[in-house]
């Protein structure tokens, strides 16, 4: 066993937590000791180097937060202005009273692990674990091992619910490096309406932690659920995290996905199409500069017939900043008259940066329709002289090349809020200048 | 106004532009017609500042200023516009956007304030129909899906919107039926002006039957090998241009 995995583990043998969470923290904890440690010859971590875990001490006290102060904190951090959302703030992966809302919608159902009873408490031991491959995911085997804290998030049947819930993981600085763990579980009843924005942000001071996520993604027949998922920490933050969703028959999800590069940054996609009818749209954004790293793993499986998923990623890496994208669809011998697309594009702006990209189709029926592509490009010269040609200087011209990357899957954000915050926010990854950003923002 | 002096270029140490000479006087429309691969493109990106096309000797100065010591940008906000062939499609850009930081950044060479978006929506807005260009193209990406027409026309929008000092028209004509063809020569002839001079870059006369020439020159092998007038574009259409080559050898 490996020297980080035992100490991790000697860490979650220590967990206290209700007892009938018991039977999945000894899975997840066998499990973890099972695992062997990726390495860059371990082919699902081949681009992604684990060495921020040898260079840092994630695991030397105990997992969660080492005395971060919520008062100190500003909702300036994850408020998005206009957006009719109710919060549930983790700071460092403990729960904020005071920063959360205190109310929340009357259709939804918010229940904490620890104090969940009853229905609530059958509920998660029914799904807990169900969407989420533990097999293929180590880092979900050390998050269910030390599993004694989560929130379950049960939108009623029936209802449409036009507040979001926005879960916002904060993250501070610790006085040592610590790891801090998030746990979440929606369940989308039948013929529901809902959205979930799961947004990650951090203090603005040199990050010392590694966080470790779950969610888990129930949506039942005929429900649909938006799921935004935001990634933007400070940038020496470690994060490894996983979202697996069940869709069951007419259940539509959609999904947008933000990553601005870290020290590590890995994400594990798992789409299970398991009732015909079901829909998956998925847009996703990555912008790496410095020498900053993220790495976009997806799977959308379609194990049933009549389904359809339409994935886009488009990455821009800037400086020696180098970025990972896996996307693989599977396509089951029943998943007759499956609709399949998936495209990633990359502009690369600078000669050191990097983008591995690998577009992987597996199928295994023979009445499909299926798609994928990659291309990997740089500004073109002829769009940008085209743009100097007109008086515009070659420094706004790239600013506004490089955003109008993206600009069509910002343009296609659903919720007007969301779309108005990260505008200006993603803008400005390209340029500090505002003169350089005037009219794009 | 403009004036190019025994401009030579070349573009991957390929001589294209062997001692070019034109004097373009304000007011003035000169058009230069060529057989294939005589330069007339590279002549457009030359003077434009297109990086790649090297200039080995000769000059080209508008009002007295120096181009060639201009980058692209600063050579269009003195006042020079390239309508291109084959303009480029930017999708993610607006048109709109895009225009108005032509706009802008031209204005403000010049002194003067950056346009509202309200005043410059209606200006643009305006000058989509003098175009006869529907509006809901200032919303869609610069140039993105445009017909060939179509693209001729966003052209002549943004001719109109900056208001430049010399135009350069590089083949406008091809790709363009009767009907487009007229609406663009139209929008050039409404920016005819005493002051503002043209350029018109062509192979065949068609256009010049709508946007009527004062001097005409032959371009072949890099070089101005003959000057006339108008007439001169009747001639080249009847006879072709082997006779000048000839002529000229």
């Amino acid at each position: 066993m490996s020297e980080i995995i035992s100490k991790a583990a000697e860490l979650a043998k220590k967990i206290e937590g209700p007892e009938w969470l018991n039977s999945f923290r000894t899975l997840g904890l066998t499990q973890w000791q099972q695992a062997k440690w990726p390495t860059r010859k371990t082919e699902h971590w081949k681009y992604s180097s684990l060495r921020a875990f040898n260079e840092n001490d994630f695991f030397a006290t105990q997992v969660h937060r080492q005395g971060g102060d919520e008062q100190k904190l500003s909702s300036e951090l994850f408020d998005i202005p206009g957006l009719n959302a109710s919060r549930l703030v983790f700071v460092d992966g403990i729960y904020s009273e005071e920063l959360s809302s205190d109310r929340y919608p009357l259709n939804v159902d918010i229940v904490f692990f620890s104090k969940a009873e009853g229905a609530h408490k059958e509920i998660i031991s029914e799904y807990l674990g169900s969407a989420i491959d533990l097999e293929k995911n180590i880092f979900a085997r050390f998050n269910t091992a030390d599993l004694n804290e989560g929130v379950l998030i049960q939108i009623k049947q029936d209802q449409k619910v036009d507040q979001t819930v926005q879960i916002v993981h904060v993250s501070t600085k610790g006085e040592s490096e610590f790891t801090a763990q998030q746990r979440v579980l929606v369940i989308a009843e039948r013929h529901s309406e809902s959205t979930i924005v799961e947004h990650f942000v951090s203090t603005e001071e040199i990050q010392n932690s590694f966080t470790n996520t779950a969610t888990e993604l129930i949506l039942k027949d005929g429900s649909s659920l938006n799921h935004y998922r935001l990634n933007m920490e400070q940038e020496n933050i470690v994060h490894v995290g996983n979202v697996s969703a069940n869709l069951r028959a007419n259940a539509t999800l959609n999904s947008f996905v933000l990553g601005f590069g870290g020290k590590l940054k890995r994400i594990d996609f798992k789409v299970n199409h398991l009732g015909s009818g079901a829909h998956c749209e998925m847009a996703g954004v990555y912008l790496p500069k410095n020498k900053q790293h993220i790495d976009y793993h997806t799977c959308i499986d379609h194990q049933v017939p009549h389904c359809t998923s339409n994935e886009v990623f488009r990455g821009i890496m800037a400086d020696e900043s180098k970025a990972v994208f896996n996307g693989r669809i599977h396509i089951y011998p029943d998943a007759q008259k499956t609709y399949a697309e998936m495209s990633n594009k990359n502009l690369l702006l600078s000669h050191k940066a990097e983008i591995n990209t690998k577009p992987e189709l597996e199928i295994y029926a023979d009445d499909v329709r299926c798609a994928h592509g990659a291309t990997v490009s740089q500004i073109e010269e002829k769009a940008l002289y085209y743009m100097q040609s007109r008086g515009i200087s070659k420094k706004e011209a790239e600013v506004m090349l490089s955003f109008g990357f993206i600009n069509e899957l910002i343009s296609g954000i659903k919720h007007g809020p969301i779309q108005n915050l990260l505008r200006p926010v993603l803008a400005r990854q390209f340029s500090r200048d505002e003169e350089l950003l005037k009219h794009i923002i | 106004m403009l004036s190019i002096k025994d401009l030579q270029a070349k573009v991957e140490d390929k001589d294209i532009l062997k001692g070019l000479n034109i004097e373009v006087k304000p007011g003035e429309i000169h058009a230069i017609m060529g057989p294939n691969g005589s330069g007339k493109s590279t002549t457009g990106y030359v003077l434009s500042g297109r990086e790649g096309y090297e200039v080995t000797g000769g000059s080209i100065t508008l009002d007295g200023k120096d181009l060639l010591e201009l980058e692209a940008e600063e050579r269009a906000r003195e006042g020079l516009f390239l309508a291109f062939q084959y303009p480029v499609e930017i999708p993610g850009v607006s048109n709109l956007e895009f225009l108005k930081a032509s706009v802008d950044a031209v204005r403000e060479h010049n002194g003067l304030e950056p346009y509202s978006t309200v005043d410059f929506m209606k200006l643009a807005r305006e000058k989509c129909k003098s175009v006869n260009l529907d509006q809901a193209f200032l919303k869609r990406g610069v140039n993105e899906g445009f017909s060939g027409g179509e693209k001729k026309r966003n052209e002549i929008l943004q001719m109109m919107l900056l208001e430049p000092k010399v135009c350069i028209l590089d083949e406008t004509d091809s790709g363009l039926d009767i009907d487009a063809l007229q609406v663009v020569a139209e929008g050039v002839n409404a920016l005819r002006s005493e002051e503002r001079s043209f350029i018109v870059v062509t192979h065949y006369q068609r256009l010049l039957d709508y946007i009527v020439p004062d001097y005409v020159h032959v371009l072949a092998d890099g070089k101005i090998v003959k000057s006339g007038g108008k007439e001169l574009a009747l001639e080249l259409e009847e006879k072709g241009y082997g006779w000048i080559e000839e002529e000229v050898a």
